[in-house]
Parts: C-alpha cells; sequence; structure tokens
C-alpha cells in the first residue's frame, strides 16, 4: 500500500511539475495580453517534434537546447504577425485565432511528420533505475524530468522577481501605458514574453516526448489539462497555477493507481444491484475509469463556486 | 411592401431546398445535400451564441449529440414498439433534449460571457465527451448506437428507405428551423442577444438581467443544436461518441466563422463551403483538412466578418450603383491570386505525395525532378508579384467607389 503511494506521489509530481511548465507560460501570456492562448500545448507538441529530428542527427542532448530555441522564435513570429493583428477585433477573436492555429499546428505537424507515432527515446545516459523501492525501479529520466523543471522556476523566479527585465515585465503587466511612458518599448516585451512562455511549452514537449509518446493527438491530450488548472488557479496567478498543477497531477496518478470504485462502496454500504440494469454501468464505475475526467470535473466545480478560481483576484 | 419583399426571400429559400435535388441527383449529391442540411441548422444554432449572443462556446456538440443518441434511442424504441409515431417527429425529440441539456448546464454557465464562458463550455463538452466512453450502455462506447429509421408508421405511404425521401423531410425541418431562428432574432430577446453581447452593463441599467438574457439565447441555441442531431440521427442511422466531442464542437465553430457570424445568412455559406470542402475535397487530397486550417486562420485575420461580411462590404458601392467600377481592378488582381493559390496547393500536394506523378488541372507533375519545382516556385513567385503590382490600382478603385460625396454630416 505504502509502496503505491509513493510511486504515485513521484509519477503525480513529475505529471504536475510537466503541468505547470505549461501553464506557467500560458498565465504569463493571459496576464499581459488577457488571451488565452488556445496553441500553447501545440507548442508543447512541435518542441517535441522538433526535438526528435534534432535527436536524429544530433542526440538527445542538441535536441534540448535547440527544440525550444526554434519554438520560441516561432512563438515570437506568431504573436508579431499574427495575434497583433487580430487584437483590434477584440478578445473573442483572439481566441479563435489561437484555435485555428491550434487545428492548423496539428494538421501541419501531420503533414511534415505523418500521422503515425514517432519513436522518440530518452537518452541512455539517463537509462537507468535511479533507485529502488519495495522491488520497484524508478527510472532515472523522470527524476531528471522532476530536476529540470525545478531548475527552470527557480530561474524563472529569479529572473522575473530580481532581474530588471523581470522588474520591467512586471510592471508592463499591471501598467503597459505608463512602462511604454517611460521609454520601454511595450509591444516589443509582449512579443518576448509570448516567445519565452511558447519556449517554455517547447521544454516541456522536448522532456516529455520520450514519456508520452510524440504523436500529432498530443497537444490535444495535454492541452485542455492546461486549461483547466489555469483557469482552476486563477487566471493570471502564478502560484495558484502551481498548486493547481500539483492538484491536478497528484489527483490524477491516485486515481490511476486506486483500486476502488462504486462496486467496493456498495459492498461497504451492504448494497447490491442487479446487473443488467440500464445504470449497471453507474454500479460499475472505479476510480481509475473515471481519473481523465476529474479535472473538468473539477473546472466545472471550481467556476461554478469560485469563478475566480483559487488564488485567482476579484473582478472589478 | 418590406413584407412582401422579405417574404419573396423566403420563398426562394424553400423552392432552392425543393428544387435541388433535381439538378443533381446522384446518390453523392444527395447525400451531401443531407449533410448540408444537418450543417446549415447546427451552424445557425450555433450563431445563436457566438453570432447573436455573444458567447464562444467549446462544447457545443453537447446538445447535438445529446439530441443525436435519444433520437436513435428513439428509433429503437420505434423498432420495438415501445413508442409509436412517425420519423418526421424525430428531430423534435433530438430538440428538446438539446433544450433540457441546454436548461439545465446553462442554468449555472450563463452567469459570465467571455472567457469564463468559453471556458465552462470547453469543460462540460470535455466531461460529457469523456463520459460518453463510460457510459457504454446508453452511449454503445467508441463504436456507438445505431438505429433503423424504417420502422416507423409510413407517412403518405413513404418509408424513408432512400436518402432523398430523407432530404425532403430534412429540408422541411430546415426550412422550419431557419425560419424560427430567423424570427427568434426580430423578438425582444433576440434583440436583447444583441444589446448584452455589446454591453451588458447597459442592458443591466435599462432593467434586462445579462444573465437571464444570456440564458434564453443559450437555451434556444441547444433546442436548435439538439434538431440538427436528430437530423443526423435520421440520416446516418447511427451516431457515435465522436459526435458530441470538442472535434465537432470546433468544425461548427469554423463553419460560424468562416461563413460570417455578425449576419444571419453567414452561417449558411459556412455550412455549405465546408460541407463542400469536406465532402469533394477530401476525394482529391489527403490535405483537404491542412487548407481548412489555412484557410480559418486567413479568414480571422484578413475577413474577421466572414464569407458573408466579404459581400456585404460591397453594399455601399452597389447602393450608389459603383459596383461596376471594381469589377476590372477585381479581375486583374484576383487572376493572379488564384494562380498563386494553384501553386502554392501543387507545392503542398508535389512534397506530400507517394506516387510517381500528380495529376493536377489535367497537367502531370513529376515531383522527382527540379525542374517541376522551380516552374511552379517561378510561377507562384510571378503571380504574387502581379498581386502586389495590380494591388494600388484595386485600392484606389475601392475607395473611389466607397468615396462619401461632397457632404459635411458624412
Amino acid at each position: 500500500m505504502l509502496d503505491v503511494f509513493i510511486f504515485a506521489t513521484l509519477n503525480g509530481l513529475v505529471t504536475g511539475l510537466l503541468l505547470f511548465m505549461l501553464a506557467s507560460g500560458l498565465t504569463l501570456i493571459f496576464s499581459m495580453m488577457g488571451v488565452l492562448n488556445f496553441a500553447h500545448a501545440s507548442f508543447y507538441m512541435l518542441g517535441a517534434y522538433f526535438a526528435y529530428s534534432i535527436s536524429l542527427y544530433f542526440g538527445f542532448w542538441t535536441g534540448l537546447i535547440f527544440a525550444p530555441l526554434i519554438v520560441g522564435v516561432l512563438g515570437a513570429f506568431v504573436e508579431r504577425y499574427g495575434l497583433r493583428r487580430v487584437h483590434q477585433a477584440g478578445h473573442v477573436a483572439e481566441l479563435v485565432f489561437t484555435f485555428g492555429l491550434a487545428f492548423l499546428i496539428e494538421e501541419a505537424v501531420q503533414f511534415f511528420w505523418g500521422p503515425g507515432t514517432k519513436n522518440y527515446q530518452q537518452p541512455e545516459l539517463l537509462d537507468f533505475p535511479l533507485f529502488t523501492l519495495f522491488g520497484q525501479e524508478f527510472p532515472a529520466y523522470r527524476g531528471f524530468m522532476i530536476g529540470i523543471s525545478i531548475t527552470i522556476f527557480i530561474g524563472l523566479y529569479y529572473l522575473l522577481t530580481r532581474s530588471r527585465i523581470g522588474i520591467i515585465i512586471q510592471a508592463a503587466i499591471t501598467h503597459p501605458k505608463t512602462v511604454a511612458n517611460l521609454g520601454h518599448n511595450v509591444p516589443l516585451i509582449f512579443m518576448g514574453v509570448f516567445g519565452v512562455g511558447t519556449a517554455l511549452a517547447g521544454v516541456a514537449g522536448v522532456i516529455a516526448g520520450p514519456v508520452l509518446t510524440t504523436f500529432p493527438g498530443m497537444a490535444v491530450v495535454l492541452g485542455s489539462i492546461v486549461f483547466v488548472i489555469v483557469v482552476i488557479g486563477g487566471l493570471g496567478s502564478l502560484a495558484g497555477a502551481f498548486i493547481a498543477s500539483l492538484l491536478i497531477g497528484l489527483l490524477q496518478s491516485y486515481a490511476i493507481a486506486s483500486d476502488v470504485g462504486v462496486p467496493d462502496l456498495l459492498n461497504l454500504l451492504g448494497l447490491e444491484f442487479a446487473r443488467d440494469h440500464p445504470l449497471t454501468d453507474l454500479w460499475t464505475m472505479t476510480l481509475p475509469q473515471i481519473a481523465p475526467i476529474l479535472p473538468f470535473l473539477l473546472l466545472v466545480l471550481v467556476l461554478i463556486f469560485r469563478p475566480t478560481g483559487l488564488l485567482g483576484k476579484r473582478e472589478q | 411592401m418590406a413584407f412582401l419583399k422579405k417574404s419573396t426571400i423566403w420563398i426562394a429559400y424553400l423552392l432552392a431546398l425543393l428544387v435541388l435535388p433535381q439538378f443533381f441527383n446522384s446518390i453523392l449529391a444527395i447525400s451531401i445535400y443531407n449533410q448540408m442540411a444537418i450543417a446549415i441548422v447546427f451552424a445557425l444554432s450555433y450563431n445563436m451564441l457566438l453570432g447573436q449572443g455573444g458567447m464562444l462556446s467549446f462544447g457545443h456538440a453537447v446538445y447535438f449529440g445529446l439530441g443525436g443518441f435519444l433520437a436513435v434511442h428513439t428509433l429503437i424504441m420505434i423498432e420495438f414498439e415501445t413508442v409509436y409515431f412517425s420519423i418526421i417527429f424525430i428531430p423534435l425529440v433530438g430538440g428538446v433534449i438539446g433544450l433540457l441539456a441546454a436548461i439545465f448546464i446553462g442554468s449555472f454557465s450563463t452567469h459570465k460571457a467571455g472567457t469564463v464562458f468559453a471556458m465552462i463550455s470547453l469543460g462540460i463538452g470535455e466531461l460529457i465527451a469523456a463520459s460518453s466512453l463510460i457510459f457504454v450502455s446508453f452511449f454503445g462506447g467508441e463504436a456507438g448506437v445505431s438505429g433503423d429509421r424504417t420502422f416507423g408508421p409510413p407517412l403518405f405511404g413513404v418509408e424513408f428507405l432512400q436518402d432523398v425521401e430523407i432530404y425532403y423531410l430534412a429540408a422541411g425541418w430546415v426550412f422550419i428551423a431557419t425560419v424560427f431562428m430567423y424570427l427568434f432574432t426580430q423578438t425582444p430577446a433576440g434583440r436583447m442577444a444583441n444589446a448584452v453581447r455589446d454591453n451588458p452593463e447597459r442592458a443591466e441599467f435599462i432593467g434586462y438581467s445579462a444573465r437571464r438574457v444570456r440564458f434564453i439565447s443559450f437555451c434556444a441555441a441547444g433546442f436548435f443544436a439538439g434538431i440538427a442531431g436528430g437530423l443526423f440521427a435520421l440520416n446516418y442511422e447511427f451516431i457515435t461518441e465522436e459526435n458530441l466531442n470538442a472535434a465537432t464542437s470546433g468544425r461548427v465553430l469554423l463553419m460560424a466563422y468562416i461563413g460570417g457570424l455578425g449576419y444571419f445568412i453567414g452561417p449558411i455559406v459556412g455550412a455549405v463551403i465546408l460541407t463542400l470542402m469536406n465532402s469533394l475535397l477530401s476525394n482529391y487530397s489527403e490535405l483537404w483538412m491542412l487548407y481548412l486550417g489555412i484557410l480559418f486562420l486567413l479568414t480571422v485575420m484578413f475577413l474577421p466578418r466572414g464569407f458573408a461580411g466579404f459581400i456585404m462590404m460591397h453594399q455601399v458601392a452597389w447602393i450608389r450603383g459603383k459596383l461596376h467600377t471594381l469589377f476590372i481592378p477585381y479581375l486583374l488582381t484576383g487572376i493572379p491570386a488564384l494562380i498563386l493559390i494553384l501553386s502554392c496547393v501543387a507545392l503542398l500536394e508535389m512534397s506530400h505525395i507517394e506516387e510517381e506523378v500528380l495529376h493536377y488541372l489535367g497537367l502531370e507533375l513529376n515531383p522527382a525532378t527540379l525542374l517541376t519545382w522551380v516552374i511552379t516556385i517561378v510561377i507562384a513567385s510571378a503571380s504574387l508579384f502581379a498581386i502586389r503590382l495590380t494591388l494600388p490600382r484595386l485600392r484606389a478603385a475601392w475607395e473611389a467607389a466607397n468615396a462619401i460625396p461632397d457632404s459635411e454630416d458624412g
């Protein structure tokens, strides 16, 4: 029991940190431009695919450095020539634009790399068990994923709060006009933040590709969950996104690892229902079965009872 | 007079719907018409949300799908004689289910418009799509559920064995649904939906609850989406989880947006364009989804009011009687633009094709030789150059045609 719990916690941590790598970029972009970037997970997918192609020739580590850079440049390009143009038409148009972009990137990935799954492998250097607990091995690559995410977050935190550029960014979020009057190029800052945000998504793709498989549907699988996180955490709140990421990661991990369901509950209550009842699926439901819908259930509940999210600011 | 003019449009619409199968009556054509009929009702219902009510929904397929599933289950019930009525009322069953689902979901999701509404609709869409794979006995899992439409009592001897009979049934429903959706825009509720979309605060100040106004639009949209779902069930006689997931929700957004949100006719245009692309283009190219994505992004960026908006842009020139002055500039820019599009498509197809030669517009292009590529790229660049050359003239003609005649109030 304890071993299941520990491994579920570790796996939940890996997923949660990975989700936060996407959610942090999305949150930063949202707090700057007020637009939820629907295509954010598509940049994550592009990261995985670029890294795969680079790793074929130059190995995993080169991909880890260059794939996010390419993704970041692409992201900045999208902001400069796409989003900025649509911006005048309002938030709905922006949301629709990023939605279309997500659609287009998925098709483009299928065009360039084909519809099949890519054999993107983790580096041999990390192909060993980090430690063995209760006879179960914990792969070193997952430890590496935890390490690299935490390193990036600490770096990002110091960049945002301690460096001059970070202070300008923070000011540009709340008072863009004042910052512009002080002589800073606010559109350039926006473009930069969009680029860095998408590059972060690219990093997440590079390191998640070997574990979560690299295929054209990977953006859709993760994309809606990242949205859920950003909304649950409170739109624009980095700390909220962090809590929500870990919450969702752990919740899903525990639900999958658990072995309970409605039948157990009914046994406990001493109830029994006929097997051929039309609602039989309800009696036989198990927790691992409903794990994929838990984030969405949580989203709907949060939006109904606390529309601002966990740490979101109160609306004017 | 105004009434007469309006009813002429509606009679023309009805006639067009009825006469359509007389021109192209192959099996393929009829099946495309049926898809169009479903898509028109669905896209129009989506426009009630986004175009008229300002609510961006990423989960509109939920009402379409739930209506469709209940419709198929009703067909099964008719087959086993649990209930007994003509299948022409099946779309109404779908509509009622869509309405009930919308009443339930709308009771908590219409509190806010904008991003919050979009996120709730996304969450609920994903929730129901994911649950549909869990509740296998109702949704049939990945295989879906299927019924048979021929068991109901025949209507005047028609047993709905053939697709063309379903077409006339669908055309009738499309006409009724279109009329009612148009009438809805003319009611106070429909007018207030526009007001709440544009400025919810002001609408509240004059005494309307923005939430209630949104709720009414939302329920109406759910009802008509359910009717579309019922039509889908009648046409295909089966329905799967795919019909209520995010992909279907996305497709209806594409239809409404490409057609033009601000206009009542927009979604009809979009539904026709997308159905044609879906069923004709997919025969010729594996890349049609890529083209659809490009078309959509270009529409969002350059034609934010869609195709209908593009046509309506010419209203001023039309009223001033200057539309003919635009004809030649359009032709001069349009022909190179068409060549540019065609050569770009050729480039994409050549890089994707696995066979030896590409049959394209009656030509046989060989992707293996460098010369083919060079020629295509040269043609593309030449047409791009021609567009840049002729664009100023088009712009000047456009401004001349729309210029305000000398007056102060302009």
